[in-house]
């Protein structure tokens, strides 16, 4: 089963090489990681998927706490969370069909924010069915070149992930 | 005050209550050097930095107190490296200092740069490149804090030239502020009474013991929860000495090598408390046979322990000395005779024993020193036979009395970390059990011995065979001897090259004589005791195999 780790992190140089040393060294496999500052300079976020079963995720959390960088470590896979990902796709669009693209672009509520010769480039944000969807829809275009950032995601209503203790319901 | 880095490296560790530290000048280490010219703090040059590293462990392990190694940066630092990894997998409190090129010269290839933090990041407890020099009386408070607390373990501090020889305000902070680090030191209450209830439940219980108990000073109490409840104790490798085996309750040591009796009891316990010991493979055997019949209570300090092999009944986290204490109080005194006496009928059945045919045999000399320092002296031991023999015949009865590299298996470990022990307590005997494959790894420490008169006693248990692969290769690799024939100097003319004592033993009558001799010479002494040359250490689980399915012995 998959799991969405929010992990918080202070922003050491090295922080990353830890987490994903640890990662590596133990045999846990990373879907996919996404690193970036918060709300508090010092401290940075991981949203990290991991692929396991219940034994190996409380292994990949306990082991995770370790790290003496590791702040907190939140398994939002059973909660009510909103998750994101953002992709950018250049694909081959000579101008006879480019209106077809627009219009797959329109379904998607994507956007273009770029116009080459012979090809654009699409901005998509969503959870992963949309952007595996607008992705398949692409292909048959040509796909010259694709980008994509890993999932975030974000605890929805009242509870947090965060170091703000007086906000926290846990 | 206004300090230099270099300075402020040496106040900090007196802060700490540091007398000794263990290292190797180089160049990017001067100014360290340079203010410890002028300090009160005693230094160790040692012949390698590998030596350093085991022997800030060694005092470590001797002392409770976090041994020190310093090093100069590149093929110094990367020299810690095993020493750094050995005290990792034993959770040994100790503080590696590397020079670092300055600042301004990392990430260029520059003359003995190494990424040493990188290099030891799964190795460390945890470890830190101070990249400013305001930072580094906080950043060396903070690494003692980390090493000494929790699991124990090593922490590497990289500090480059510049920052040694920079100055700044010096403060020793008195608290550590760690968002991240957080120790359970009390247990949960629920998970108590449930290992309550399942030990007075049990008519079978076993505790097997682990470096947990001897890291924690929890000796008295294992002690009294192996009487309250009538548990015969087994321990294992580190967690030798921890409780006494003399003891009736003692079973000596589990696993690939432990007693028969030990292994069997586990195989037929109806409950095993695991106190500050991780299941490791070389204890458990096949694991899906290893105590079959067991409900398992875990206590430790680590988190990520429990469940990590076996499946665990009652997880108790925390600090073994405070769990056994709130446990002790909530158990009364129950008898189990016929457990008890089935305990006692297995230690009869099954001794440990070896075939006494008039040649010298390296057991019959753990026995001699056993007799000879009546269970006082310190015990180091290389790796291989030599430390399987000198855990099974030596009887311990005193935590930190047996000094050995349990989960690295470091070849070479025994004599520096024998030279750090002696450097941590001059009192007592401290002798070195070793093979002669190994006492090459570090041979080089004798002149550290020499010129400090660390008075270490270096008994090699010579077969001229890297004896435990050599064994393997009889049992199961049908008596292939590849490259396990090996030779070695003369190690008596080698000592006295050195300016130690050489003594040359081959007959068993003379093994008494000698060690009365090392002993009182009082000076550094090489036994170079030629053994019978394929003596076996049995009982023997083979690796993979069943602990209850044992060879030999």
């Amino acid at each position: 089963m998959r799991h969405i780790l929010a992990v918080l992190v202070e922003n050491n140089p090295g922080v990353l090489t830890r987490v994903a040393g640890l990662f590596s060294r133990r045999g846990y496999n990373i879907d996919s990681l996404s690193v970036g500052r918060t709300e508090h300079p010092n401290v940075s976020r991981m949203t990290i998927v991991v692929e396991g079963d219940d034994l190996v995720l409380e292994q990949v959390t306990k082991q995770l706490h370790k790290l003496v960088d590791v702040i907190k470590i939140n398994d939002i896979t059973s909660e009510e969370y909103v998750d994101r990902e953002l992709v950018l796709v250049k694909v081959g669009a000579d101008p006879a069909v480019r209106g077809e693209i627009i219009q797959i672009v329109d379904i998607f509520r994507a956007r273009i924010v770029d116009i080459g010769q012979r090809t654009l480039i699409i901005e998509c944000t969503g959870d992963e069915g949309k952007i595996s969807a607008v992705i398949e829809s692409l292909k048959p275009f040509g796909i010259k070149e694709l980008v994509r950032t890993g999932k975030i995601a974000m605890l929805r209503g009242h509870k947090f992930t965060s170091l703000n203790e007086f906000k926290e319901e846990e | 005050m206004k300090l230099s880095g270099a300075e402020i490296i040496i106040k900090s560790l007196q802060e700490e209550g540091v007398d000794a530290i263990f290292g190797y000048p180089g160049g990017q280490v001067i100014p360290f050097y340079d203010a410890l010219y002028d300090a009160t703090l005693k230094h160790y040059l040692v012949r390698h930095e590998q030596g350093a590293a085991h022997a800030a462990d060694g005092y470590a392990r001797a002392t409770g107190k976090p041994g020190v190694c310093v090093a100069t940066s590149g093929p110094g630092a990367t020299n810690l490296v095993t020493g750094i990894a050995t005290a990792y997998m034993d959770s040994i409190p100790m503080i590696a200092i590397t020079g670092q090129v300055p600042c301004s010269m990392i990430g260029k290839d520059s003359f003995q740069e190494a990424d040493i933090t990188g290099i030891t990041l799964p190795i460390t407890k945890h470890n830190f490149l101070v990249d400013d020099i305001n930072d580094l009386a906080r950043i060396i408070k903070e690494s003692f804090h980390i090493a000494t607390t929790g699991r124990p373990g090593p922490v590497l501090i990289d500090v480059p030239k510049n920052v040694q020889v920079e100055s700044t305000n010096y403060k020793y902070p008195e608290t550590v502020s760690l968002k991240g680090y957080k120790v359970t030191m009390e247990a949960n209450k629920a998970q108590v009474k449930n290992a309550v209830n399942l030990i007075k439940e049990s008519r079978r219980p076993v505790i097997y013991a682990g470096g947990g108990v001897v890291n924690s000073g929890a000796s008295s109490e294992l002690y009294r929860l192996a009487e309250l409840t009538s548990s015969p104790v087994t321990t294992t490798l580190m967690g030798i000495g921890s409780f006494p085996e003399t003891h009736p309750l003692s079973l000596g040591m589990l696993g690939m090598h432990g007693t028969k009796a030990a292994n069997y009891a586990v195989t037929d316990c109806d409950l095993l408390i695991a106190v500050g010991a991780r299941f490791d493979d070389r204890v458990t055997g096949n694991i899906a046979e290893f105590a079959p019949k067991a409900r398992i209570i875990h206590i430790d300090i680590d988190a990520a322990e429990i469940g990590k092999n076996i499946r665990i009944d009652v997880p108790i986290v925390g600090d073994v000395k405070n769990v056994l204490t709130e446990l002790n109080k909530k158990l009364e005194q129950t008898e189990s005779h016929e457990w008890y006496n089935k305990i006692i009928e297995l230690k009869d059945k099954y001794p440990l024993a070896y075939e006494n045919n008039g040649k010298l045999k390296p057991q019959f000399i753990i026995e001699q020193i056993y007799d000879l320092t009546k269970g006082e002296a310190i015990i180091t031991t290389e790796v291989g036979q030599n430390q399987m023999w000198a855990a099974q015949y030596y009887k311990y009865t005193k935590p930190r009395s047996f000094i050995s590299s349990g989960g690295l298996g470091t070849m070479g470990y025994g004599f520096p970390a024998a030279i750090g022990a002696k450097v941590g307590c001059p009192d007592a005997v401290v002798i070195d059990i070793a093979g002669d494959g190994s006492i090459q790894m570090n041979i080089q420490e004798l002149a550290t011995a020499v010129q400090y008169n660390i008075p270490v006693i270096v008994a090699i248990l010579n077969n001229n065979y890297l004896g435990m692969v050599r064994q393997w290769q009889e049992l199961f690799y049908d008596r292939r001897y590849s490259h396990t024939d090996i030779t070695g100097p003369d190690f008596v003319k080698l000592a006295e090259a050195y300016g130690a004592m050489g003594i040359r033993v081959t007959e068993p009558g003379q093994v008494k004589p000698a060690l009365k001799q090392a002993i009182e010479a009082k000076r550094p002494v090489v036994i170079d005791f030629v053994v019978d040359r394929e003596e076996n250490v049995f009982p023997m689980v083979p690796p993979g195999g069943a602990n209850h399915k044992m060879l030999g012995g």
